[in-house]
């Protein structure tokens, strides 16, 4: 909660798009994101399979994974921690995204398929389908595909928004409205009629952009993608916060009517920055569904919502790096967890949101600065003490 | 063809051409005009046929025993409340009826809510430069840059609220009067004609008191204020024009002494402590 307000109010001469370079945080935030993945890499790539410090493909897989989920993470929080919009419902955006890319995935396996139709993906053939429905056209070019995983959520977003935020719904009345959007489009993709596979979703993806899905160097390529979406996501979430406008959001967030009474359209600014997190959301879906090789209506399961609120929860709201720190540290358990003791997990989550609320309402991002102010308090007294 | 031709014609001004946003008239008499305004909720009636008019430049205060409207009457002007009925106008040119709480707030009426509202987890020069007076549309605020010519009205204003040594703490952290007088130099950044202003001394010490009063009296002339108030000794010492609201509707009107002095002021305040008016 120490922010630097001096710090802060001196960097407000500089544009916007420069800001973030100036701040301590976006610096070692990442200085540590490229440390991780030249590391990550090197030691697959360097190190033989047999050796103690070998990272698997698997691993880096899975690391990637977790990428895609930090930031989703980071998405979320720009709109909980910093505009008081607590989603339920975010990983509808996250599972649209996933959806067009899955689309694009689906199109390029072409006659690999079993029933080697050149066209139409199997499921279509499996329907009786003759032809593809007007919305999968285009899905065999990545960078439609690509486009339509920040357009569609981000649509979806702008419409839901606009109505909500037009009404002044506000807290948990605008959860629960969330909450309800994911469940009916986790519905509506469970019928097969929608043309999206059913219950199945899209899967047995070949290749993507020419590389083989399967191959470790691809593992890789993804891996490293998503570190650097990571960053960007990060940087453009940090231009947004730093900007008057984040700050009109976090007014927004502790007193809405007091900004309206100065003259801001509050609708407004909500709607422009659900709409951005809507659309990181996306892109991290996108680059999600090549990594797991799968993406069903299941993403659409309000409880995939609901787990990514704890992972911001617990890794510290409105800090933006918490995010990230919650999403790899509650995945991380959950991969060992579900392993290891699989009925456990469930009860495991809940017992960490009671627990973070009651004993870390900062998160872990807040222990980690108490640490570091009495870390710095101490200093100063020995200094004291010293002279 | 027509439509099309008459498009071309120099001598004719089209709406869409005039500048949306006319300056405040003033010219032809006050700056806020209520008439006839009614309010009720639930068949109660807060506001019953209300007619106030505040000249410009002009130090009002407003007051009354709990329930007598006075906040519900701040809501209707800066758009917050709808009237069932009557009409209220800004200057002779706006209505303000037609208008939402950000476009009234941008033509020039600033309001002070009752129990302070400042930005907690913002700095106290954060919550001064956000009240400033920039272009308040979404793209220009993400691009927003602090030039030095805002940086010294927002220091000026620290100066005028006398908050200058905090201005890199949070809002959150002041005490409580100075959270009341950062609110009122949030409204001076503003650059309001009007400025609406509820209990602003409400948990003041006694010096916080007179310091208010000052900053309140050098605002009149430049600014027009409208000040709610209980509180008669302070009422005293910044007005010379009260109006006295009751149920709803405008009781009595003048200077302190004629008000104080006038029956049915003295009766309505008979279920509230006497001496609160006499003191």
């Amino acid at each position: 909660m120490s922010e630097d307000f001096a710090a802060k109010r001196a960097g407000m001469a500089h544009g916007w798009l420069v800001r973030p370079w100036h701040e301590r945080s976006t610096q070692v935030f990442l200085f540590s994101v490229c440390a991780a993945l030249a590391l990550v890499t090197m030691l697959h790539l360097a190190l033989p399979a047999g050796h103690p410090l070998h990272v698997s493909a698997y691993t880096v897989n899975l690391l990637g994974k977790y990428l895609c989920y930090a930031l989703l993470a980071v998405a979320l929080d720009l709109v909980w921690g910093y505009l008081g919009v607590l989603s339920l419902g975010h990983g509808a955006f996250f599972a649209l995204g996933g959806y067009a890319m899955g689309m694009y995935l689906m199109r390029g396996i072409g006659e690999r398929g079993v029933y080697g139709n050149p066209e139409l993906p199997d499921f279509m053939v499996f329907l009786n389908w003759d032809r593809l429905p007007w919305y999968w056209h285009g899905f065999d070019m990545f960078w439609f595909a690509l486009v339509m995983a920040l357009l569609v959520p981000g649509l979806l977003a702008f419409a839901f928004g606009y109505f909500a935020f037009r009404s002044r719904v506000s807290g948990v009345y605008l959860s629960i409205i969330t909450q309800a959007l994911t469940f009916a489009l986790m519905l509506a993709f469970l019928r097969n009629e929608m043309g999206f596979g059913g219950n199945n979703g899209l899967t047995d993806f070949r290749e993507l952009l020419g590389f083989d899905l399967r191959q470790g160097s691809t593992r890789l390529g993804l891996f490293i993608a998503s570190g650097v979406a990571l960053m960007f996501g990060y940087l453009v979430c940090r231009a947004l916060i730093c900007s008057r406008l984040g700050r009109v959001g976090v007014a927004v967030r502790d007193a809405s009517n007091r900004v309206r009474f100065l003259g801001y359209r509050v609708e407004r600014v909500q709607l422009y920055v659900f709409v951005v997190s809507a659309m990181l959301a996306g892109l991290a879906g996108a680059l999600y569904v090549p990594q797991v090789g799968i993406i069903n209506p299941n993403e659409f399961s309000p409880l995939f919502s609901i787990e990514l609120v704890v992972w911001v929860a617990l890794g510290g709201r409105a800090t933006l790096y918490g995010a990230v720190i919650g999403a790899l540290v509650v995945n991380y358990a959950k991969t060992w967890l579900t392993s290891a003791m699989p009925d456990a997990w469930l009860f495991v989550l809940g017992g960490l949101f009671v627990a973070a609320t009651l004993l870390l309402p900062q998160g872990i991002a807040g222990l980690l600065a108490q640490l570091r102010r009495r870390k710095s308090a101490k200093r100063d007294e020995d200094r004291e003490a010293l002279t | 063809m027509k439509p099309l031709s008459s498009l071309i014609q120099r001598d004719r001004v089209f709406d869409f051409l005039k500048p949306r946003e006319s300056p405040v008239d003033v010219r032809h008499g006050p700056i806020l005009y209520l008439d006839e305004v009614s309010v009720s909720f639930d068949g109660f009636k807060a506001i019953d046929r209300l007619s106030l008019t505040i000249d410009d430049g002009e130090l009002r205060c407003i007051i009354g025993p709990n329930g007598a409207g006075k906040t519900t009457m701040m809501d209707i002007i800066t758009g917050k409340t709808r009237p069932d009925s009557g009409e209220v106008w800004f200057g002779t040119r706006h209505d303000l009826l037609r208008l939402d709480e950000p476009q009234i707030a941008t033509l020039g009426i600033g309001r002070k809510f009752q129990k302070p509202t400042v930005f907690e987890a913002l700095s106290v020069f954060e919550n001064l430069e956000l009240a400033g007076a920039g272009d308040k549309r979404l793209w220009p605020s993400l691009v927003a840059r602090l030039d030095a010519q805002a940086r010294e009205r927002i220091e000026e204003t620290l100066e005028l609220i006398q908050l200058t040594e905090q201005r890199d703490r949070a809002a959150g952290v002041l005490s409580h009067g100075q959270k009341q007088w950062l609110e009122i130099g949030m409204l001076l950044m503003q650059r309001p004609r009007l400025l609406l202003v509820d209990e602003p001394v409400a948990g003041m010490t006694e010096r916080e008191m007179a310091r208010t009063a000052e900053l309140l009296r050098g605002l009149a002339g430049r600014h027009s204020v409208v000040v709610v108030e209980h509180d008669m000794g302070f009422v005293r010492s910044i007005a010379n024009k009260v109006t006295v609201l009751h149920q709803g509707r405008v009781l009595a009107e003048g200077t302190m002494d004629q008000v104080s002095k006038d029956s049915r002021v003295a009766e309505v305040y008979l279920g509230a402590p006497e001496e609160e008016l006499v003191r």
